[in-house]
C-alpha cells in the first residue's frame, strides 16, 4: 500500500444535463438526470452504486438522490467542503473508498440551480456578520469577485501582469467553447476588444474575468481499475489525487499570510506530484479551475508549469489554446461552458483521456484537473493507461 | 439596521475587543499574551504556542496601501448606492505582515466613495480614523498627508 491509491481506480462513466438559465427541472431532478446518464454511459446498474460523494454546497441529500435514482444500499457517503475547492476532492474520496474496499461503485456529482438561494451565499444578508467576514464584508468587500480582485491587483503590482494576460485566459476558454456544442457560449465569440470594453465588476476584474451563472448538473462513476477494463470506454485512471489547506490559510480573503499570492495550489501540487510518476512537463492538457481568470494564472504557477510571476506571460501567443504548449480548459470550462463549481472540468478531463473532447489534444496521455485556487482545494491527475 | 450596511456580531468573545476598541477610537490588534506574536484576524488560540491568553494592544494606526479593489454593481443596495467605491488592504507600519481591510475616505465621516478610486496608489501612506454606523464604530483610513 505504499503507493496508496495510485492507478487503483478509474472514472468510467460521466453524465451531464443541459446547461442553461431557468431550466425547468428541480435541483434534485437535475442531479438524478446527470447520475442516470453517467450510469448509462458505463453500463453499470443503479442498484450497484454503494457509495456517494458530493460537495457540502450540494443541497440534494444522499437519501433523496439514492431513492430517486434507485441506487443500492449505500455503504460510503461523504461531502467535501469549500465551494469550488471541493470538485476533485469528491473524486479523491471516491477513489479512497473504492481502493480500500469501503465501496465498489461510487457516484460523485454536483447539481446547481442559480435561482436557488443557497447558490449565491454572498447575496444573502444575515442580520450580523460573524467569523473572519466581519473584518472584510463589513467594508464592502462583499462578493467572491471582490476578494479575488484584491489578490489580483497585488499580483499585477508585484509581477507586472496585465489585463492582456487576463484576456488571454478568457479568450482561450471562449475559443474552446466555440468548438463545444454543449457549451453555453458555443455560438458567441469573444474578441480582445470586447474583453477590454467589458463592464467592470470589481476593478481590476471585468465581466469577462468572471465565470458564467449556470443551471445544470454533472456526475462521474468511479470503480476499481480492474473492473474499469471490462467497461465500454477507455478508463480515466486516477493516477494521483490530493487536497490542501496550507498552514495559516484564510479562505478567499488570504490577505494575512506571509505570502498571500502563494495559495493552496502550491501545497496541493506538492502533494499531488509527490505521488505521481507523471510530472508537470509530461502533461499536455490541463483543466484549471476558473471561477475567475486570474486563478488560471496562479494555478499555472502553483502546479509547476512555470515559475512564480510567469503565469501571465505563459498565456501569451495562444500558449493555453488548442495547438499551444498547454491547452487549458478545453471544454470552455466555468468561464464559457458552464459554471457548476468545477465539476465540468473533471468530465472534460475524462473526455481528454477517452479521446472524445471537442478540442482533443492528440497525444494527451494524462490530464491535470484542479479545483478552486484561493480556497482549500484539491486536484487529480488522470491518465489513459496504467503507468 | 437603518443604513443597510453589513454590521459585525457584537457577542463573539474572540472578536468583540476589536469593536470595543474601535468604539473608543483605538485600533487594537490581538496578540498572544504568552509568546507575544500578533494575529489577524483574531482567533481563540495562538497557533505558535497554543496559549489562549490574549492581549489586545493598540497599534499606531499608520500603514500603507497593500492592495485595493473598486467594486461595481451588482452589490447589496446600501453599497450599490456609493459604487464605484474602494476597499483597501492596509499593511500596518509596525509589522507590514499584519494587514487590515478597510476603506480609504476623504475624512472620518465622509461618504464611502469620497475618494476617486483611480487616484489610489499601492504603497501610499494612510492613517486610521473612526466612523460610526448604527451601533458599530468602524476604523477607516485617510491619506496620511491629508
Ligand atoms: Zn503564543
Amino acid at each position: 500500500m505504499t503507493d496508496g491509491i495510485k492507478d487503483r481506480t478509474a472514472i468510467v462513466g460521466i453524465g451531464q444535463t443541459a446547461f442553461g438559465k431557468g431550466l425547468p427541472q428541480s435541483e434534485l431532478g437535475l442531479a438524478c438526470e446527470a447520475i442516470s446518464s453517467a450510469l448509462d454511459d458505463c453500463g453499470i446498474a443503479a442498484s450497484e452504486v454503494d457509495g456517494m460523494v458530493s460537495y457540502t454546497l450540494e443541497t440534494n441529500s444522499e437519501v433523496d438522490v439514492a431513492r430517486s435514482v434507485g441506487l443500492g444500499d449505500i455503504r460510503y457517503f461523504s461531502q467535501v467542503g469549500y465551494g469550488g475547492g471541493a470538485g476533485c476532492g469528491t473524486i479523491l474520496h471516491a477513489a479512497m473508498a473504492v481502493a480500500t474496499g469501503q465501496a465498489d461503485v461510487v457516484v460523485a456529482w454536483r447539481s446547481r440551480k442559480r435561482a436557488a438561494a443557497t447558490s449565491r451565499p454572498w447575496a444573502q444578508v444575515e442580520a450580523r456578520i460573524d467569523g473572519p467576514g466581519q473584518f472584510t464584508r463589513t467594508f464592502g468587500l462583499l462578493r467572491p469577485v471582490d476578494e479575488i480582485a484584491m489578490l489580483t491587483r497585488r499580483y499585477m503590482h508585484e509581477y507586472g501582469a496585465t489585463r492582456d494576460h487576463l484576456a488571454n485566459v478568457a479568450i482561450a476558454a471562449r475559443k474552446h467553447a466555440n468548438r463545444n456544442p454543449n457549451a453555453t457560449m458555443y455560438q458567441r465569440t469573444l474578441s480582445r476588444e470586447e474583453y477590454m470594453n467589458g463592464r467592470w465588476i470589481s476593478e481590476p476584474l471585468c465581466l469577462f474575468d468572471n465565470c458564467l451563472e449556470t443551471d445544470g448538473a454533472l456526475a462521474a462513476i468511479i470503480v476499481s481499475a480492474e473492473r474499469a477494463k471490462d467497461l465500454p470506454h477507455t478508463p480515466a485512471y486516477i493516477h494521483s489525487a490530493a487536497q490542501s489547506i496550507p498552514q495559516e490559510h484564510q479562505t478567499m480573503t488570504n490577505f494575512y499570510t506571509a505570502d498571500p499570492l502563494r495559495g493552496p495550489a502550491w501545497e496541493c501540487a506538492n502533494a499531488l506530484w509527490a505521488k505521481s510518476d507523471v510530472k508537470p512537463s509530461d502533461v499536455k492538457v490541463a483543466q484549471l479551475y476558473d471561477a475567475f481568470s486570474p486563478l488560471i494564472i496562479l494555478s499555472l504557477e502553483g502546479y509547476g508549469f512555470c515559475a512564480r510571476g510567469e503565469g501571465g506571460p505563459f498565456t501569451d501567443n495562444g500558449n493555453i489554446e488548442l495547438g499551444g504548449q498547454l491547452p487549458v480548459n478545453t471544454s470552455g470550462a466555468g468561464m464559457s461552458e458552464a459554471y457548476v463549481h468545477g465539476f465540468n472540468l473533471i468530465t472534460e478531463g475524462v473526455r481528454q483521456m477517452r479521446g472524445t473532447s471537442t478540442s482533443q489534444v492528440e497525444d494527451a496521455d494524462s490530464c491535470l484537473v484542479t479545483s478552486g485556487e484561493g480556497v482549500p482545494t484539491s486536484a487529480i491527475l488522470l491518465t489513459n493507461a496504467v503507468q | 439596521m437603518e443604513t443597510g450596511f453589513l454590521l459585525p456580531v457584537l457577542d463573539d468573545p474572540d472578536t468583540l475587543p476589536f469593536w470595543e476598541g474601535a468604539a473608543r477610537h483605538e485600533l487594537l490588534v490581538q496578540h498572544c499574551a504568552s509568546c507575544g506574536i500578533a494575529r489577524v484576524p483574531p482567533r481563540p488560540m495562538c497557533p505558535h504556542c497554543r496559549s489562549m491568553d490574549v492581549a489586545w494592544e493598540p497599534v499606531s494606526g499608520r500603514g500603507t496601501v497593500w492592495s485595493y479593489v473598486v467594486p461595481h454593481p451588482p452589490l447589496l443596495p446600501a453599497y450599490s448606492e456609493f459604487a464605484p467605491y474602494n476597499v483597501i488592504v492596509v499593511a500596518l507600519e509596525e509589522n507590514p505582515g499584519l494587514r487590515i481591510v478597510g476603506n480609504l475616505v476623504e475624512s472620518a465621516d465622509a461618504d464611502l466613495n469620497s475618494i476617486d478610486p483611480h487616484s489610489i496608489v499601492i504603497g501610499e501612506p494612510v492613517r486610521v480614523v473612526f466612523h460610526q454606523i448604527d451601533d458599530v464604530t468602524f476604523p477607516r483610513w485617510v491619506r496620511a498627508s491629508g
